[in-house]
């Protein structure tokens, strides 16, 4: 029994001590000029459901939820939300070149159609970011129309 | 008398499974020498010599990749998209008239060559035909020595390209499942 007192302890003095370690937020009050809805004519319907399912992780704005306060929760997200901006970050879109524009449609489509986002992880806490087969739908036409005018 | 042959049984069994832990990790260690004795070679021969040697280079390792998804093979793939990546980054865009044009191949190919290292075989698939296009782009502006098919399969993705070495098509959207499905869209040299 004493052992099990011991390592409890441990644990509650290594997750208290982590709750000291400040992450940086990925937060900006000013949407740069480079933005995705900015600079394309995104449907109002599109453009909300992008700012609701997508912009979390894939832009410099995301709206964090109470529990990111807490260790080691901002770690795991912020490790999350800078993968999501490597691969796509919707502020910064017109720095992308034709053929990276292209290329980031093509998969935006790809994910969506297969549902493999917004991730489950995500969409579990977020059920408002869910895509209905409408949001679907709709966000894939768009994004099809916008890779066409390009290509 | 009981304890002891008890804790004799224990540790036997205890080194028995050290030491059939250590075995496996030791053959890992050989599976990975070949790898990177390949990687060590790739940079060797980019790194000597002219500029076109690291445009056939990226060629030579989009080839193997090419293969690995003809024989289906996800592992060989993921290896040689990260063999593909590095030698696409070293690649000296300075020394070319088109640039710009150049350098937006390149990085749009060098993120799929990533993404290839690390995805399922299908995922690799729908990047290879991104990758494939972008490379039929570079090779008209770096040019080659080696005669290029540019072949065509018209059923994955609403038809999709690639490039071979050898006229005869071997299908790498599909592998096994439809191994001569396409044809030679054009010849390069």
């Amino acid at each position: 029994m004493k052992i099990f007192k011991i390592i409890t302890a441990v644990l509650l003095v290594g997750f208290l001590g982590i709750q000291f370690f400040p992450t940086t937020q990925n937060e900006s009050d000013t949407v740069p000029i480079t933005d995705f809805v900015l600079v394309n004519t995104v449907p109002k319907s599109v453009k909300e459901k992008l700012e609701i399912s997508c912009y979390d992780c894939h832009s410099n704005n995301t709206q964090y939820p109470w529990y990111n306060k807490m260790q080691p929760v901002a770690w795991f997200l912020k490790d999350h939300i800078k993968k999501g901006k490597e691969e796509l970050n919707f502020n910064e879109w017109t720095t992308y070149s034709n053929r990276r524009k292209v290329s980031k449609l093509r998969s935006i489509i790809k994910q969506i159609e297969s549902a493999e986002m917004p991730l489950y992880s995500y969409t579990l806490v977020h059920r408002e970011a869910i895509f209905s087969e409408e949001d679907k739908l709709m966000v894939i036409n768009y994004m099809k129309s916008l890779k066409d005018s390009i290509e | 008398m009981k304890t002891v042959k008890r804790s004799i049984a224990t540790i036997t069994l205890a080194t028995i499974m050290v030491v059939s832990v250590s075995c496996k990790d030791e053959k890992k260690g050989a599976e990975v020498t070949p790898v990177e004795k390949e990687m060590n070679d790739t940079k060797a021969t980019s790194m000597s010599a002219s500029e076109d040697v690291k445009a056939e280079a990226i060629l030579s390792d989009y080839f193997n990749l090419k293969d690995a998804l003809v024989a289906d093979d996800n592992s060989k793939a993921k290896q040689s998209g990260l063999l593909l990546s590095k030698s696409l980054q070293s690649l000296d865009i300075a020394n070319y008239d088109n640039k710009n044009e150049l350098k937006d191949i390149i990085e749009d190919a060098n993120e799929h060559a990533e993404h290839i290292s690390e995805s399922d075989i299908d995922h690799q698939r729908e990047h290879f035909k991104i990758l494939s296009k972008d490379l039929i782009d570079m090779v008209a502006v770096t040019g080659t020595k080696v005669t290029l098919y540019e072949q065509y399969c018209p059923m994955y993705d609403g038809g999709s390209a690639w490039l071979s070495t050898k006229e005869e098509v071997r299908n790498p959207y599909y592998g096994s499942q439809m191994l001569t499905c396409g044809k030679v869209q054009r010849e390069i040299n």
